[in-house]
């Protein structure tokens, strides 16, 4: 997956759980859960959507590396396959 | 199936904190002589002998010349008085990880500048100052530095939206609100126009930034560098407002509960019981101030203690907190089931990487501990978990598994000393039964009723504030009434079963469906709304909204994002977690949404006969 198709993946799973979020003007090293006021219920929530929408549950041990959008993207892009047809 | 309490702490020569009191040979008694002396009646707890609020008092020291008690004395100004001045009150971590600390000496300094700095500001004794803030030290100076103005202090939880701040604000005649500049700009700035009353906000951040530049703003740092650092604490009565908590009930507005200075004896000498506090003890409360959990047992208690108190500006993280615990040598955690089973999903292995031999003791608090996460504590991080219970209106903990006696999972434990507990018969609209004005006590082991209380512990609270009618409310016949169900073993030891209204508890925290149907109310696709909680295995019940729709509109997922980013920029941290759309929601005869029903359909039980919902877990 390119860093590109990630980044929509993410938002998608994002604008599920929180869509009142602005991510246009989201600053890619910036504290995700902080910016986005994302409590850790909303985080677990997004966690699995994205693991649904790239087809594989996303450990534990991993969450470390989704802590900014940078993060998120560069796991996303690095777990390879393509992004579900999955639209809401 | 019972687990037995850690040698360390289950040991007869076990001197704690207050091993100079009567109190303390009931710690050392085994758990089967305890058990033994608890009665399957009203039960005083396992350690009552000997036990009076009067000599817990003793524990303190008042205010020097005999001018009262006052909570900042007990918790700072003794200790930075005495031989703790140099040891460290409060540890902070900030998001990033750096750390900074302050002596018993500097947060003394700290917090007589902030009253200083009230005092200019005008802001007097009984005026309320509010807290939105991150947990950093300006918390704590703001809170400890109210307390010595004998002005009231009033946290609120960061994460919540505009409108249950503007609520709070307004029903707890904010007079000053001290904030960081990004929340002010972000929830403050466009709600402000509507608050006359709040005189003054201070933003609280590094010292010559551009927070004074905020519009309308003070900047606390430039303002308490200017500020005396000497203050003498004025005369304090004991029954001084020194805390305003706000909580939430199934009808209505938030309730504030007014808690006074005398609250701090129970606060310290049920944290010598249920948290099993000892001299040089480095303690970790969890919960944000903006929860009772948080000021009673996050900034009071173990200051009173005079121990160090770590705190933690960041995210739930499971590396992180396995971190802090280990390297900060925590030696007793107070943290929330939700946490802990988010600790779970990580796994066993996890806490073996880092070294845990400090931690002694671990306690619990926010909703009933399921049985499996008292077991991994055990198993995983070789300590069993100590649930407690108790409630903004107490104050303190009133309920818990102590660190001498047995802990049986899934049970609050057994009441502390100086409380007493019952059970109260329940009538049909599942609250305390009164007949003639008198209610009934369940006598009977194993058999539910509502959890009550007999008034008379110091922290209860002393009214919700502007709000008489409720406060009477709350008391039947002699009796606290908490709204929790709960049965009561042979020996004693207290089960939670349900909420007996619909007040909605996620992740420990409170939230009244009211408040958040209000809010749906107001977005012009919704015509009626019904809040529930809905079980869920991470954060016990999470917010789940029903919604009519007005006519000309259609469900779908575009209206529920719409909806749930409505809900979530006016409510934030209590917006309902998930909407589901319902044309024919269930009134009552007077077009109220029967909550009820929709959380016996959400359950899947059968709607018929909702009168058994009180009894699912």
């Amino acid at each position: 997956m390119t860093p590109e198709q990630a980044r929509a993946v993410i938002e998608r799973a994002l604008g599920e759980v929180a869509p009142d979020a602005d991510l246009v003007g989201l600053d890619p090293d910036a504290d995700l859960r902080k910016t986005l006021e994302l409590d850790s219920l909303d985080f677990l929530n997004f966690v699995t959507g994205l693991g649904t929408a790239i087809g594989q549950r996303i450990e534990e041990d991993d969450y470390p590396r989704l802590a900014t959008m940078a993060g998120t993207i560069e796991f996303v892009a690095a777990a390879g396959g393509q992004p579900s047809a999955r639209s809401t | 199936m019972t687990v037995s309490a850690g040698s360390d702490s289950a040991g007869p020569d076990r001197a704690g904190p207050e091993s100079a009191g009567p109190d303390s040979a009931g710690h050392g008694r085994s758990a089967v002589t305890q058990a033994a002396t608890a009665t399957a009646g009203t039960s005083a707890g396992p350690a009552a002998g000997g036990f009076t609020w009067r000599r817990a008092r003793a524990d303190l020291d008042g205010l020097p010349g005999g001018r009262g008690l006052n909570i900042a004395h007990e918790a700072v100004d003794r200790h930075a008085d005495g031989p703790l001045a140099g040891h460290v009150a409060l540890r902070c971590v900030a998001r990033d990880g750096r750390v900074s600390e302050l002596s018993y000496a500097d947060l003394k300094e700290q917090t007589s500048r902030f009253a200083s700095l009230l005092a200019s500001l005008g802001v007097g004794k009984g005026d309320r100052v509010f807290t939105l803030l991150g947990r950093s030290a300006d918390l704590y100076v703001t809170a400890l530095g109210t307390m010595k103005r004998t002005s009231v202090f009033a946290p609120l939880f960061p994460a919540f939206g505009p409108e249950p701040i503007r609520e709070r604000l307004r029903l707890g005649d904010a007079r000053v609100l001290v904030t960081s500049a990004e929340m002010y700009q972000r929830k403050i700035a466009p709600i402000r126009a509507s608050l006359p009353g709040l005189r003054q906000v201070l933003i609280a951040g590094p010292a010559g930034q551009d927070a004074a530049a905020v519009e309308g703003t003070i900047g606390l740092a430039d303002a308490l560098a200017a500020s005396d650092p000497r203050f003498e604490i004025p005369p304090t009565d004991p029954e001084d407002m020194a805390v305003l908590h706000f909580t939430s009930g199934t009808t209505g507005k938030p309730k504030g509960a007014v808690h006074v200075h005398e609250a701090v004896v129970a606060q310290h000498s049920t944290a010598a019981f249920a948290l099993d506090l000892r001299p040089g003890d480095v303690f970790w409360c969890t919960a944000d101030p903006g929860w009772v959990t948080g000021t009673s047992y996050g900034i009071i208690a173990p200051l009173t203690h005079g121990l160090t108190v770590l705190t933690d500006a960041g995210d739930f993280d499971a590396r992180r907190w396995y971190g802090l615990l280990a390297e900060h040598k925590v030696t007793v955690w107070y943290t929330a089931p939700t946490a802990i089973r988010m600790l779970m999903r990580h796994g066993d292995d996890l806490p073996a990487g880092y070294d845990l031999s400090s931690l002694r003791f671990i306690a619990s608090v926010g909703e009933a501990l399921n049985p499996e996460a008292v077991l991994w504590g055990e198993r995983a991080l070789g300590l069993p978990i100590h649930d407690n219970w108790w409630q903004t209106e107490t104050g303190a903990i009133m309920i818990a598994n102590t660190a001498g006696m047995e802990i049986r999972p899934g049970s609050m434990g057994r009441p502390l000393p100086g409380v007493t507990a019952g059970l109260l018969e329940r009538g049909e609209n599942g609250r305390v039964k009164l007949t003639g004005g008198r209610v009934t006590e369940v006598t009977a082991p194993g058999v539910e009723g509502e959890l009550a209380l007999r008034p008379g512990w110091p922290s209860m609270f002393r009214g919700y504030l502007h709000d008489e009618r409720r406060y009477a409310e709350a008391f039947a016949d002699g009796w606290y009434t908490s709204g929790d169900v709960a049965r009561r073993d042979a020996d004693g030891y207290y089960w939670f079963i349900a909420r007996a209204d619909d007040v909605i508890k996620s992740a420990g925290h409170l939230i009244g469906p009211f408040e958040v149907e209000s809010v749906l109310l107001e977005h012009p696709a919704v015509a009626q709304a019904g809040v529930i909680g809905k079980p869920d295995p991470v954060a016990g019940e999470i917010v789940k909204a029903f919604v009519e729709l007005n006519p000309g509109y259609q469900p779908g997922p575009d209206l529920r994002r719409d909806l749930v980013a409505y809900t979530r920029r006016r409510l934030g941290a209590v917006a309902p977690k998930e909407i589901d759309f319902d044309q024919d929601l269930p009134l009552t005869q007077s077009g109220k949404v029967m909550r009820r029903v929709l959380k016996a359909r959400e359950l899947g039980l059968d709607t018929g006969d909702v009168s058994t919902l009180g009894r699912v877990p």
